[in-house]
């Protein structure tokens, strides 16, 4: 492969600065007591340091999963920040009173925070190293009845409803690391769709790491009652260190009858450098539960960054007729890692799931589709369509794919497809010789690769996942 | 048609490249390649598998599997082996490949709009949008007889090899290059193909620019008439003539001329 190629792929990271605001610690470590200091610093309820507690005691006797095809220093737990918050000056009242340096921060980042977000109509919850910062739009969302808020707020404000769903979907000792993150998460999005409401704006998210060494253990809780529907956008950057940091988020759907709920994610997290020093361990938690009838879930996601992805966002397909889908690009380069996929249990009477997964893998990276399809003995009539692409760039990546289909009803219909090809010197060259350059031809087939996800990206993300994922192939190709 | 004081477009001399071929090493392929081509001009190649036709057509394009080891090829005054595969295609060099390959997911109308525009970026003149570009390739689609779905296609996948090869000559018609070089672009064409093609390409001459066919075949000569027909052996240009050259090759085959 040429070196214009191999030129996309270096190129530097963009969101690498660190925002100099004085952070309030907890010591390194994890233990009961820190679990008491956290919970105890945001004033939570009694009934969630239990929640806590027992998730940290069910923690302590489980396995680091080893299953995925990554590798990686073992991880010391005890070596990492739980909590770390930018010291609180007094409550905000508006947006004039962020703290400039963060503000410039997420300028730098691109975010389009206050005006520009009321402008094109969105709601931004910004979480800052574990913290809510700000809710614009909260009030006007409210009068409709919709709860869009930091999760720690909703604790406070709403309890009951927390209560209710929390854990619901990923229960506290589901997995290694939502365990560890339903003992020590530490803040995150709340949001609550009405019975027959539809939330009239995309609602977004910018998730960011900023301490060093510190873990993000963020919490997400989304409820659309009844024939309530909600599209949430989730955006992550985050600054470059040399050391590895943590990610271990979970997040939860409950989508009740007839309801509908659309989750997009465009990852960028920290990757690493070209030897793979640095970076983001990003072990996270997603699953939806269509608990209704006719409800549906639909997740899409553009992974860019990280060192290291794992992450299965699933549906469980409860209601009858409900649906779900996974649309996703992964792409890796350098030296990252990543293992993702869906999960999609079919439970339901005519339940349908749909997977589209597109991988892309360049420099010495490591890119593994992982994938189960799950008709219950119940789910009569169920049907799936899984298809699975590759595409790689160089000669030194690698491309995986693990299907798992298990079909417990014979009227099922399961289908899978999966490709793998080749960015070719000949199709470079087709291109050369109608003279396109080497980066608008690389960016040119890899959007054509992916358009089958893009298109379930909301307008202003697939604009810049196409843009994005130009930026990460840079000098790559040629 | 030849006509006297018309401009010298492509001056090869004494062109040699090599490949690399796995176990042998570099291998030389091309041996002192002569040719002139003038606009208004049209040029057949022809020569036995293995002769070098593909390789020179690949060579001038800028093909990075080659390595020029000697000679010169001037593009309308600039040394063409200077300038990078897509500088070569902007000053106006096109080649209509032997293999054309399929992009999946991109249509053909973005890919024929982007490699337009790129050229009109390059000669200062304005881009035209997506609107605009639409009302110009209907007009093209025409020189090619295509059938406007296929616009909306991704280039050349499920395509047929006569579709694929109509695709190659829709995109000369929209480039308009001054020198285009057809690359065994009548193989895998049926009796009516071929005349749609070679239609389209009769279509798209001037006295201003030139066409190279690289062929095995008379068969496209009876429909693109060339004024000069060269014989390629062993990596050289051993014979040129007129177009009765051809017909004495399809009777005589090409044995006669190999010690030449």
């Amino acid at each position: 492969m040429s070196t214009a190629i191999q030129n996309l792929v270096n190129q530097p990271y963009k969101h690498g600065f660190v925002t100099d605001i004085e952070s309030e610690a907890v010591p390194k470590g994890l233990s009961e007591d820190v679990i008491r200091l956290i919970s105890a610093k945001k004033n939570e309820p009694e009934w969630l340091l239990e929640f806590r507690l027992s998730a940290y005691r069910h923690w302590l006797t489980m396995e680091e999963p080893t299953w995925a095809n990554v590798s990686y220093p073992k991880i010391d737990f005890q070596d990492i920040i739980y909590f770390s918050q930018p010291k609180p000056k007094k409550q905000l009242a508006s947006m004039d009173e962020v703290d400039p340096e963060l503000r410039r921060t997420f300028e730098k980042l691109g975010v389009p925070l206050h005006e520009q977000k009321l402008m094109t109509g969105v709601a931004v919850d910004v979480i800052f190293d574990s913290v809510s910062v700000t809710t614009t739009y909260k009030a006007k969302l409210a009068e409709i009845g919709i709860i869009f808020c930091s999760f720690s707020e909703a604790v406070h404000q709403y309890p009951e409803l927390v209560k209710q769903y929390l854990g619901s979907v990923v229960p506290s000792g589901d997995n290694f690391y939502a365990a560890l993150n339903s003992a020590v998460f530490t803040d995150g999005s709340f949001c609550f769709i009405p019975k027959g409401t539809k939330c009239p704006m995309d609602l977004s998210t910018y998730f960011r790491i900023n301490t060093e060494g510190s873990g993000q253990f963020e919490r997400t809780l989304i409820v659309a009652e009844e024939g309530a529907s909600v599209s949430y956008l989730e955006g992550c950057t985050a600054p470059q260190f040399d050391t590895n940091q943590l990610h271990a988020a979970v997040v939860e759907l409950v989508a009740l009858d007839n309801a509908d709920i659309k989750y997009s994610t465009v990852q960028n997290w920290y990757a690493g450098d070209e030897n793979g020093k640095g970076g983001i361990f990003n072990f996270v938690t997603k699953r939806g539960l269509c608990k209704g009838v006719n409800s549906k879930i639909s997740w899409t996601q553009v992974e860019t960054g990280s060192a290291i992805t794992w992450k299965y966002p699933s549906c469980v397909l409860l209601g009858d007729n409900s649906i779900g889908e996974f649309y996703s690009v992964a792409l890796t380069n350098h030296m990252q890692q990543a293992d993702t996929g869906t999960k999609m249990i079919h439970i339901g009477k005519n339940t349908r799931s749909r997977i589209i997964s597109k991988g892309i893998s360049a420099g010495r990276s490591s890119n593994s589709y992982r994938g189960e399809v799950k008709i219950g003995s119940r789910a009569t009539g169920a049907r799936n369509y899984s298809q699975c692409d590759s595409m790689l760039i160089g000669d030194r990546c690698e491309a995986s794919t693990f299907p798992t289909i298990d079909v417990q009803n014979t009227s099922a219909q399961v289908e899978h497809e999966a490709s793998t090809s080749k960015i070719g010197e000949d199709q470079m060259f087709f291109f050369a010789q109608r003279g396109i350059g080497s980066e608008e031809a690389v960016s040119m087939i890899i959007n054509g690769f992916c358009k089958d996800v893009f298109v379930h990206l909301p307008m202003e993300f697939a604009v810049e996942a196409t843009k994005l994922l130009g930026l990460k192939l840079e000098g790559s190709v040629g | 048609m030849i006509k006297a004081g018309s401009k010298t477009l492509l001056e090869v001399k004494n062109l040699r490249a090599a490949v690399q071929v796995d176990g042998a090493g570099s291998v030389e392929i091309l041996k002192g390649v002569d040719l002139t081509i003038r606009a208004g001009e049209v040029h057949a190649i022809m020569g036995i598998n293995g002769s070098g036709k593909s390789t020179f057509s690949k060579v001038l394009a800028g093909h990075p599997d080659y390595t020029v080891t000697g000679g010169t090829a001037m593009f309308e005054g600039k040394d063409l082996f200077t300038l990078a595969p897509e500088e070569r295609a902007r000053a106006g060099l096109f080649l209509a490949f032997q293999y054309p390959v399929e992009i999946t997911g991109v249509s053909n109308s973005a890919l024929l709009r982007l490699a337009y525009n790129t050229l009109q970026n390059e000669r200062g003149l304005e881009e035209l949008d997506p609107l605009e570009f639409d009302d110009l390739l209907q007009e093209k689609i025409k020189v090619v007889e295509m059938d406007p779905r296929f616009l909306g296609r991704s280039v050349n996948e499920g395509f047929s090899g006569g579709e694929k090869k109509r695709n190659e000559i829709l995109q000369m018609a929209v480039l308009e290059p001054k020198l285009a070089i057809l690359d065994e672009t009548d193989s895998g064409l049926d009796i009516d193909a071929l005349r749609i093609v070679a239609n389209g390409v009769n279509q798209l001459l001037t006295p201003d620019n030139a066409v190279v066919m690289v062929t095995h075949y008379q068969r496209l000569l009876n429909y693109i008439v060339p004024d000069y027909v060269h014989v390629m052996s062993a990596g050289r240009i051993v014979k040129t003539g007129g177009k009765e050259l051809a017909l004495e090759l399809e009777e005589r085959g090409y044995d006669w001329l190999k010690a030449a």
